[in-house]
């Protein structure tokens, strides 16, 4: 290695030579405790990184290995109809999630159809009319604070709003979706306003200047490139309410037959579920029952639905994210 | 921008005013209505979220009054029911499970906040580039497991797991008051519960603590290493102070988040009414969130009213608690 030596001018240097430099010379203890500290904190931040991991690993390792037992094409296909106590029912299995998989589809679509639009439209309020005037900071504030209404209190709302409407002990699917969609709006809105903002000035004005109107601008092109990102943050949004529990506990309610109407009768999804079956805590198993009952199914059940809603979600996430990288908007050439 | 927006009003008239020969002038006044209708669904929208907001609240109070302002013998009939002879008013019921939502709330951010904020240093000044992005999937990856999940596993598995440590905290630390023992087995306690909503939080805390560190000036960040400092000394010096009004938003976010989570507290913890700090002990407190989820199958229609009673104060303790923190990244943003 070849050092390059650097010579100060000859007054410079006298100068320097006067001054006594090794006053501020750091000493070699304050150094090496400094370089101690460094090192510390560096193992404390990477420890807290493998603190974090620890849970996530647990969660879904058990999910995976106590799930995985009871996991086949019976449980996807079956509901809980005929199912007494820890006994296999007429069909030969011990029950499934036919039921929550159509619930869960049902109520996420309705909340789908009703959050979107709101916060698509609310998005393109702000962007492409409000712009940054005091009504639209208001809109954004409350769209952030609203995100942070807990969950449980727009199940409340739900509840509320369908029993004073439709008379107490109202349960359907649709309140469920009611409750889901208000969870939702801010999240879609949120990440819509993010797309539509980075969408090129120079389309807008390309389109208008081409005597286009500004509805069939925004929808034909401010829309239509901003609509990889809008799809990506609402099946982002959607991953999040999928997993939603309490708020359909007190709304779409708990049946054990498949109900396909959203409209009437109670639902059933698959995270009410896994906590349905939880609440169990074991089966009933008379002492004649013979071998083929099992006292131990609900927590199996309960352990398998979970794992199908993870993975569920898991996949939900992974489209969202491929769907935003691949088709991200280029700003520039 | 001014010149834009003047650009852009041109455009405007330019778009509207001269209607080329050949076009159909009905198609052009369609076009003109379409897009007042557009113009007008989208201020709907933007206004429709300041109504469900309000609607919330009103619809909370509407059918919250019963509760409130009903006859108070029934009232005091239902909250003794609740709570098994306890308390026999809605004054008396709400303090405990607000102190109980709070205390929890509290620990889970305790928890999570030394952490969350080392693994946003870790990510944003540690980590090597090409890691980045996989270490991010990570923390939404644990975002992304649904809180019905965490309640499971907390019950399932971390409870008898974590009771052998308990224990041990209450046999060497039970002279403080906060671990006074003996544990409580099965471990269905405040801190286990404050273990589960402090991993819940930790993605909200990482990710936001993580956006506002690496908006930090690298001006700053050279200049404290020039100066000869080391890693630690730049972030303390330079990236904390930075980010400080961003990591108290963001510790509030997941404040409100503990205090309005309710599957992982329903299914985790076992419920008392007391204001006791006795966190390894069972049957000391219950959340407001939990304590509506626990009690609704079983209420009537004035029962629902006096949960949505407590519903409301729960609404009102998130609002503050959020807006708070949403007006402070505001200021920091401008």
């Amino acid at each position: 290695m070849t050092t390059l030596e650097c010579n100060p001018p000859m007054d410079a240097q006298r100068m320097l030579a006067d001054l006594d430099l090794d006053h501020f010379r750091p000493s070699r203890s304050t150094a090496n405790a400094r370089r101690r500290k460094d090192r510390l904190m560096r193992a404390l931040f990477t420890a807290a990184f493998a603190v974090a991991l620890i849970p996530l690993a647990s969660v879904l390792w058990t999910t995976l290995t106590h799930g995985i037992g009871r996991l086949d094409l019976g449980f996807l296909t079956h509901n809980m109809t005929g199912v007494i106590g820890g006994n296999p029912t007429a069909a030969g299995g011990y029950g499934g999630v036919l039921h929550a998989i159509v619930g869960t589809l049902e109520i996420t679509f309705g909340a789908m159809a009703i959050s979107i639009p709101i916060g698509v439209m609310c998005a393109v309020h702000l962007i492409e009319y409000a712009r940054d005037n005091a009504l639209a900071k208001t809109i954004r504030l409350l769209v952030d604070v609203m995100s942070g209404i807990p969950s449980i209190v727009a199940g409340l709302f739900a509840l509320s709003l369908f029993s004073m409407i439709f008379g107490p002990g109202t349960f359907n699917g649709l309140e469920g979706s009611v409750a889901l969609a208000l969870l939702m709006i801010p999240t879609v809105c949120k990440s819509s306003e993010e797309m539509l903002k980075v969408v090129p000035d120079a389309l807008r004005e390309a389109s208008l200047a081409l005597g286009v109107t500004k509805q069939r601008t925004i929808t034909k092109v401010v829309l239509r490139t901003a609509l990889p990102g809008i799809v990506s943050g609402s099946i982002l949004a959607i991953a999040r309410v999928i997993g939603e529990t309490a708020p359909l506990l007190m709304t779409a309610g708990y049946v054990v037959t498949t109900n396909v109407n959203l409209f009437s009768g109670q639902m059933t999804t698959l995270p009410v579920y896994v906590y349905q079956e939880y609440s169990k805590l074991s089966a009933n198993c008379p002492a004649n029952a013979g071998d083929m009952c099992v006292p131990t199914i609900p927590m199996e059940r309960a352990w398998s639905a979970a794992l199908v809603l993870i993975v569920i979600v898991l996949i939900l996430n992974l489209i969202g994210r491929i769907v935003a990288r691949i088709c991200a908007v280029h700003t520039e050439r | 921008m001014p010149g834009n927006d003047l650009q852009r009003a041109a455009v405007d008239e330019v778009a509207v005013a001269p209607i080329p020969k050949g076009t159909d002038p009905g198609e052009a006044r369609r076009g003109r209505a379409a897009d007042r209708i557009f113009a007008g669904l989208a201020y709907g929208s933007g206004l429709l979220i300041l109504a469900v907001l309000a609607a919330v609240a009103v619809f909370l109070l509407l059918r919250a009054w019963p509760a409130v302002g009903g006859p108070p013998d029934a009232v005091d009939a239902v909250v003794s029911s609740f709570t098994g002879g306890r308390f026999a008013s809605l004054w008396g019921y709400v303090p405990p499970l607000l102190f109980g939502s709070v205390l929890v709330a509290a620990l889970a951010l305790a928890l999570a906040f030394f952490v969350s904020l080392g693994i946003a240093v870790f990510i944003s000044q540690y980590a090597p580039r090409r890691l980045v992005g996989a270490l991010n999937t990570i923390i939404d990856l644990l975002a992304a497991i649904p809180s019905v999940v965490y309640g499971l596993w907390g019950g399932l598995v971390l409870v008898p797991a974590i009771y052998p440590f308990w224990n041990w905290i209450a046999g060497h630390f039970g002279w403080i008051p906060l671990f006074a023992g003996p544990a409580a087995n099965p471990s269905r306690t405040v801190a286990t519960v404050a273990l589960v909503l402090a991993v819940m939080i930790l993605p909200i805390i990482t990710s936001m603590t993580r956006d506002i560190f690496l908006q930090t000036p690298k001006l700053l960040e050279e200049a404290a290493l020039g100066l000869g400092a080391t890693q630690w000394e730049t972030i303390r010096l330079a990236v904390l102070p930075f980010g400080r009004s961003g990591i108290v938003s963001a510790s509030m976010l997941g404040l409100g988040r503990a205090l309005g989570e309710t599957m992982a507290v329903l299914m985790i913890l076992s419920p008392g009414l007391k204001y006791s700090f006795h966190l390894l002990q069972a049957s000391q407190s219950q959340t407001i969130a939990a304590n509506i989820a626990a009690q609704y199958p079983e209420a009537n229609g004035l029962g629902v009213s006096v949960l949505i009673a407590t519903g409301l104060v729960l609404f009102a303790i998130t609002f503050a608690v959020n807006y708070a923190a949403r007006r402070l990244t505001g200021k920091a943003a401008s």
